[in-house]
């Protein structure tokens, strides 16, 4: 069963020089599986999950043929209903845990708000379930990391804190926003590892933002490859090298081999590109 | 031995930046008294003819400057001057013929008592009212405080306060005009603080709070409408950058409602930037309002050094200052404590 349709999805922003559409025309499904959105940045990928959470602030506009969560339309969805969902039953990991954590609020209080706000439950039930979220995102001291302040924790464990915050209500739809980026190569593994067992272990979808083609093809089951605004390209994971599409030619040949010598790297025809959209 | 040394070792630990936080303090004000001794040496004012007026014979003069120790070397006159500010020595003024502690421990109550007030609706109005204006960008509150900024840079506080009495008191006769207090009830309140709001309460006198009450309600909100204008521009300014950063989006993300993001999430962060500002402007206002205090008559330190300024007095001048520097230094160290207290990353 679907959980997610999205149709003819339209982001604008209003300028100086006219209105900028940033999303022009998304459509695609989600079941409970784990898409790949990729794309350079500017191509609108991360503006599409903030649209899909209502998180578009005025001036900015967001329009659809249809945006169904789980046969909730959420076009016409009041801020208290979209409020009642997020976090609940859709949530979202962003990019950098120095950033998308609260600087002066402990580490538990700031997971223990999701279950504040959603379910009424004692202080010491909601501590509990902190803890045991804790543990499954692999701290191996919760009782320790519940009393700590952002700034006392690495990038990783800082992204591990904020992947707990948003599986703490088991929630059906996970957006994760380049969840690596922020992060020392050597965890970034780790962090996906724990990211995708939850999501497989509580039968979420997944929508993996990322600019990064390899990561997406390992931890997807399928791909949108966006470009200004637009999928160029939708194939399954294990189908990414057979692409046709111009531009997803272009940066599969873009990434250097290990066992290969080449004096230059190719770069991107965006004329040809121009020309296949 | 050991057992003392585990005992006491982690108070030890706790101990040393509190010691470190009071050496700290005592050397500021160790710079300010060099401050103000440096300026009483440098103004172009004899304090030997100041004591025996320039009639006085050539010998006359010479041994009041012997008995004054200014023929001592500067470090040992400055030393001096430490000893005896120290003691609560700051001289005798020339103007009002008593020792300058004295009349700081009379002035001085009566710019706090004003000052405080003033702070007090800046604060509860201003903070409130700059959050809301963050939080509405461009709704009615908004623009208000837009005006209010701008009239509390552009409206001089004499002119305020002329109007103000004009108004409030000559025409609707609501308030108390100039002075702290009804004539009549001049100086019959004990003084046990020096603040006659308190003093008149402990005595249980109503009558003479209700007076003091009527008396100090206009500066204090003229004052309190300066510090409302400006911490109400900077609160505004604070939340907005707060209302930008990726972890309100993270609230957001949450489902957190709209109270619980503006007050938990963007407000907590910014308690200490506020306190900043809310210091220095109490501070501020502590320095006393040349224009409020001379407008309404207020004998509070602002008044104070302006005629001793004027005066050449220059004991009562370096006292004030001296009160002046030491509001500044005790306002300073005290929002460095509440930094450590609000800002887990202060602590470290």
């Amino acid at each position: 069963m679907s959980l997610l349709h999205v149709e003819n999805l339209r982001v604008r922003f209003p300028t100086d020089h006219g209105e900028v559409e940033v999303v022009k025309g998304l459509t695609f499904d989600l079941g409970r599986e784990r898409l790949g959105i990729v794309g350079e940045s500017g191509s609108g990928k991360s503006m599409t999950g903030r649209a899909l959470m209502g998180l578009i602030a005025p001036p900015g506009r967001v329009t659809a043929d249809r945006l169904e969560f789980d046969g909730i339309d959420l076009r016409n969805l009041p801020e208290s209903g979209l409020r009642r969902l997020r976090g609940a039953r859709m949530s979202m990991v962003m990019q950098d845990p120095k950033f998308s954590l609260n600087p002066v609020i402990r580490i538990g209080e700031q997971i223990g708000e999701a279950l504040q706000f959603h379910r009424s439950m004692n202080a010491r039930a909601r501590k509990q379930a902190v803890l045991e979220v804790l543990e499954a995102v692999r701290i191996n001291e919760p009782e320790r990391v519940y009393r700590l302040f952002p700034h006392e924790v690495s990038g990783g464990m800082g992204q591990r804190v904020m992947i707990a915050m948003m599986v703490v209500l088991q929630p059906d739809l996970m957006i994760a926003d380049e969840p690596t980026s922020a992060l020392d190569v050597s965890v970034r593994a780790t962090v996906l590892e724990i990211l995708d067992d939850l999501v497989r272990r509580r039968g979420m979808g997944l929508i993996l933002i990322s600019h990064d083609l390899d990561m997406v093809a390992r931890w997807c089951d399928r791909i949108l490859v966006m470009y200004a605004g637009r999928v160029v390209e939708e194939c399954a994971a294990e189908k990414l090298h057979e692409a046709t599409h111009p531009y997803t030619r272009g940066l599969l040949a873009s990434v250097p081999q290990l066992n290969e010598t080449r004096r230059r790297l190719p770069v991107l025809d965006r004329a040809a590109i121009g020309a296949g959209t | 031995m050991a057992q003392a040394a585990r005992m006491f070792g982690p108070l030890a630990t706790r101990a040393a930046p509190l010691v470190w936080f009071i050496v700290i303090i005592l050397m500021t004000f160790l710079g300010l008294l060099a401050i103000t001794f440096v300026i009483g040496r440098v103004v172009p004012i004899d304090p030997v003819l100041a004591v025996v007026g320039d009639r006085a014979p050539r010998a006359t003069y010479e041994a009041a400057r012997l008995a004054m120790g200014l023929d001592d070397p500067l470090v040992v006159q400055f030393f001096r001057y430490v000893g005896d500010v120290v003691q609560g020595n700051l001289g005798r003024s020339v103007s009002t013929g008593r020792p300058v502690a004295e009349d700081l421990a009379r002035v001085f109550p009566a710019t706090l008592e004003m000052a405080t007030l003033g702070i007090i609706i800046g604060v509860t109005i201003g903070v409130p009212m700059g959050v809301i204006a963050a939080a509405r960008q461009g709704s009615w509150i908004d623009q208000i405080i837009r005006v209010l900024a701008l009239a509390g840079y552009a409206i001089p506080a004499f002119w305020l306060g002329l109007v103000g009495l004009v108004i409030f008191y000559a025409h609707f006769r609501l308030v108390g005009g100039p002075g702290r207090i009804n004539i009549f009830m001049d100086g019959m309140v004990p003084v046990r603080t020096g603040l006659l709001l308190v003093d008149s309460l402990i005595a249980g006198d109503m009558r003479a709070f209700r007076s003091a009450f009527s008396h100090i309600i206009l500066p204090g909100t003229i004052l309190g409408f300066f510090s409302l204008a400006y911490i109400a521009r900077m609160t505004r300014s604070f939340m907005l950058e707060q209302l930008g950063q990726e972890y309100i989006t993270t609230a957001r993300v949450k489902g957190a409602p709209e109270r619980v993001i503006i007050w938990r999430h963007a407000f907590r962060p910014i308690r200490v930037q506020l306190i900043t500002v809310i210091g220095l402007s109490y501070a501020g206002l502590l320095e006393g309002s040349v224009m409020i205090e001379t407008v309404f008559s207020w004998p509070g330190i602002g008044n104070y050094l302006t005629t001793a300024l004027l005066n050449a007095d220059m004991n009562a001048v370096l006292g004030a200052t001296l009160v002046i520097g030491a509001v500044f230094i005790t306002i300073n160290k005290g929002s460095d404590l509440l930094y450590r207290l609000l800002d887990p990353r202060a602590r470290a």
